[in-house]
């Protein structure tokens, strides 16, 4: 007796009620040293670096922060130097700068390379796991026997930590609480306030709704970080499915709709890349596949014939434990790079062709059972069981339904780049829908060395940033922002909210919740996106682009007065989809601001032939000051020399790597 | 046989992407209270199991589960189109999820 049907039966009209008590047009007013936006990794870290500096910090969420961002688990802990690692924190980062071109944010990576182990002990000192301790694998080729650390992928640099992640944010939370963290959840953060009400001045707080009563916030703050993650919900959206978009249905595009509203500059927004149709994947890291977290599971065909392996630089190889070693030569390995100083080892590259022909037969099944012991514990029942969704929904269900990894093959649905068996990843997807997704290093926030934005009093850390990515950089990131934000605060003299400002936004967000119908946020959300993939799919041009702007336009004039919401909870929908309505145009903008094409980027301009020409092998920024959209250029180095950028600003830092 | 017809519209899919033993629920709303995605709410009764009010929202990351404290209560049914399938190497029996 749980679906809304069966309540209805039972409850008749009392079943429409809602639940909670309704508090439209009441405010609530609070006053903060440090307000953080977003309770996932970043914000839950940048929440305990302040308030351990004694100052009074509010975790402003739309879901509850004890579970959003990543917490359902988390099992690399990547990028990571740390004592059993020869990898520095320069070597570090070179993986991605040269996978992806020069466009990678240095900046960002570097603080998280130098910090992400000392986070990881903190986080561990909070009540995460990290080590082995009962012994489950001693004697495992990618266990430090020492530490008790288990590293992945590659057994030689050990640059990455496997971790129980499921652990993490629920210590994490009860960590905020325990410093006295105000932890507000449900509550939908709709704009930020600036001194003067005005675009591109110091940010003085934050608007929010709570999206079970419809109380409204208005959060008064010295500093404000800004931790809500990229834009992930532009062209991916399916009405029914909701819930099951690419990579996680609360990253829409808050974050940046915010920020670019209140004037904060952002980059790399013109990049995309293909994407899976939203809503038809399968369980994430349920079906057999030879990657991340199922690295480096053995694969076979229908008939039992085993898919061979090539090392990093596509040199066969046999053994099991060869796929955990660099090739001759190789650096280390990078995460999911295609480079081939940093590419991992892999099935044969021509798989695909080899499907086609008929040399292996589908299904493909991933087949651990042969696999060394070790390697068949650490994926099923460690790696599957601490990454994200896959506890309770792949290793707990699959195993009550009865799979046995010691006897069972689980079927593959991936691999081949086209039907029925599309690729896992973006660069083996057929495309038509396209996304930012995270494994794809996406545009966002530009900040200095105190992880500040242009913005004064507005910091960014996590996915905020741009090209950001992975968990540990989000969670060493927030608690860097947190020591910086916290400084700022300090020292910063007291804000002052513009009540006009105030008046407007609340005005704005409930708006829908007075109309009874109209069109529903669904309907909107997805006409949305056909927008991004009918003006701003692969192939671009101008005039296409500028046809976009006019639809959102239109949209944003006659469309939107009409959008309702029957309760609170839907008027955060709304709310949410206002916010794609921005960070659509904030894409488009970008896109025409780059007058020029990038293959690093996934940017065609059919009036610019050349491919990353070198005049435009630059950062193009975009910002909004009174309304105008300006653009600009910043070099691909810019934050060179980095070690010395980075210990100039921290000089006080104690920590692993300190020097 | 009974039969009864009711004038419905159709009902957003998946539709039941928790099922919740009303057995065994306390009606505590943990899992109401940290779903991540607000999917459930609670029960217009005292001590009733939550409702499923939006399941088309589920992301199916099973944290109502892990923070339920009844064992059995609240299961994660993955929709039927996401059911995977697996071979016994042995014998070549297909099972799934
Ligand atoms: S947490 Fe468990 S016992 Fe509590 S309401 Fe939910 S299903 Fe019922
Ligand atoms: S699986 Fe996740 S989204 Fe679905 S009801 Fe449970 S907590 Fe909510």
């Amino acid at each position: 007796m749980s679906t809304f049907f069966e309540s209805f039966s039972q409850h008749g009209e009392s079943s429409l009620k809602w639940p909670y008590p309704i508090k439209y047009g009441e405010e609530t007013e609070l006053t903060t040293d440090v307000l953080v936006l977003g309770g996932g990794p970043a914000g839950c870290m940048a929440a305990i670096s302040a308030a351990k500096r004694g100052l009074s910090v509010i975790v402003a969420d739309k879901s509850h922060s004890k579970r959003a961002g990543g917490g359902s688990g988390v099992d690399h802990w990547v990028n990571c130097p740390n004592p059993a690692s020869p990898v520095t924190a320069e070597e570090a980062i070179e993986w991605e700068v040269n996978s992806y071109g020069g466009y990678a944010n240095a900046l960002s990576r570097y603080i998280a390379a130098r910090e992400s182990y000392d986070t990881l002990l903190e986080i561990e000192e909070m009540g995460g796991k990290i080590r082995d301790l009962n012994d489950e694998f001693k004697g495992a080729p990618f266990r430090d026997e020492k530490t008790k650390f288990l590293y992945a992928y590659d057994y030689k640099n050990n640059i990455t930590i496997r971790i129980w992640g499921t652990t993490f944010k629920p210590a994490m939370y009860k960590r905020c609480k325990k410093l006295g963290v105000k932890m507000l959840n449900r509550l939908l953060v709709t704009s930020l306030l600036t001194e003067d009400g005005r675009q591109g001045e110091r940010v003085v707080g934050a608007t929010g709704l709570n999206t079970r009563t419809g109380e409204f916030f208005i959060m008064k703050a010295k500093a404000v970080i800004n931790c809500m993650s990229f834009a992930e919900g532009n062209w991916l959206f399916s009405s029914e499915l909701t819930g099951l978009p690419y990579f996680h249905p609360n990253i829409i595009c808050d974050g940046p709709a915010i920020a670019w509203n209140a004037g904060a500059e952002f980059t790399m927004m013109e990049k995309s890349s293909p994407a899976p149709a939203p809503g038809y994947q399968l369980p994430s890291y349920g079906s057999g596949n030879p990657k991340n977290t199922w690295y480096p599971a053995t694969m076979v065909d229908a008939q039992g014939k085993i898919i061979p392996w090539v090392d990093g630089k596509g040199n066969p190889i046999n053994d099991v434990s060869e796929r955990t070693l660099p090739a001759e030569g190789q650096k280390y390995f990078g995460d999911r790079s295609l480079h081939p100083d940093h590419r991992y080892s892999h099935l044969v590259d021509d798989l695909e062709t080899r499907i086609r022909n008929g040399e292996y037969m589908l299904p493909l099944y991933a087949d651990l059972t042969d696999m060394p012991d070790h390697e068949r514990r650490v994926i099923w029942g460690m790696m599957v069981g601490e990454e994200g969704r896959t506890k309770v929904p792949v290793y707990d269900t699959y195993t009550a339904a009865g799979f046995d990894p010691k006897k069972d093959l689980l079927q593959s649905y991936y691999m081949l780049g086209g039907e029925p068996f599309p690729g896992m990843w973006q660069h083996e997807t057929v495309p038509y829908f396209r996304g930012r997704g995270p494994f794809a290093s996406p545009g966002g926030l530009v900040t200095d060395w105190n992880l500040q934005t242009n913005l004064e009093g507005l910091f960014a850390a996590g996915n905020a940033l741009y090209a950001g990515n992975y968990y540990s950089h989000a969670a060493a990131t927030g608690r860097y922002a947190g020591r910086k934000a916290a400084e700022y605060a300090l020292t910063s003299s007291d804000s002052v909210i513009d009540r006009d400002q105030v008046t407007a936004e609340k005005n704005r967000v409930l708006a829908p919740a007075q109309l009874k119908s109209g069109m529903d946020w669904k309907e909107l959300r997805a006409g949305l996106c056909r927008v991004m993939q009918q003006y701003c799919g692969e192939i671009k041009n101008e005039n296409l682009l500028n046809l976009g702007l006019i639809w959102l336009k239109d949209i944003r004039e006659n469309i939107l007065p009409n959008v309702y919401a029957h309760n609170p909870h839907m008027l955060g929908r709304v709310i949410e989809s206002f916010n794609l309505l921005d960070g659509n145009e904030l894409i488009i903008n970008s896109c025409l601001a780059r007058r020029a094409s990038s293959k690093h980027l996934g940017f065609t301009r059919q009036e610019y032939q050349e491919m990353d020409p070198p005049d435009w092998h630059a950062f193009v920024t975009t910002s909004q000051k009174n309304g105008q959209i300006t653009s600009d250029k910043l070099s691909l180095d810019y934050s060179n020399p980095i070690s010395l950028n980075y210990e100039r600003h921290n000089s006080d830092y104690k920590g692993y790597l300190s020097h | 046989m009974k039969y009864s017809a009711y004038a419905m519209p159709n009902l957003p899919t998946p539709g039941n992407c928790v099922t919740i033993n009303p057995d065994i629920c306390t009606g505590c709303c943990r899992c109401v209270e940290v779903c991540i995605m607000d999917v459930l709410i609670p029960n217009p009764e005292k001590k009733g199991p939550p409702i499923i009010l939006y399941p088309d929202e589920c992301y199916y990351d099973g944290c109502c589960v892990e923070e339920c404290r009844e064992s059995g209560a609240i299961t994660l049914n993955h929709p039927l189109m996401q059911r995977v399938r697996w071979k016994r190497k042995d014998t070549g029996e297909h099972f799934r999820v």
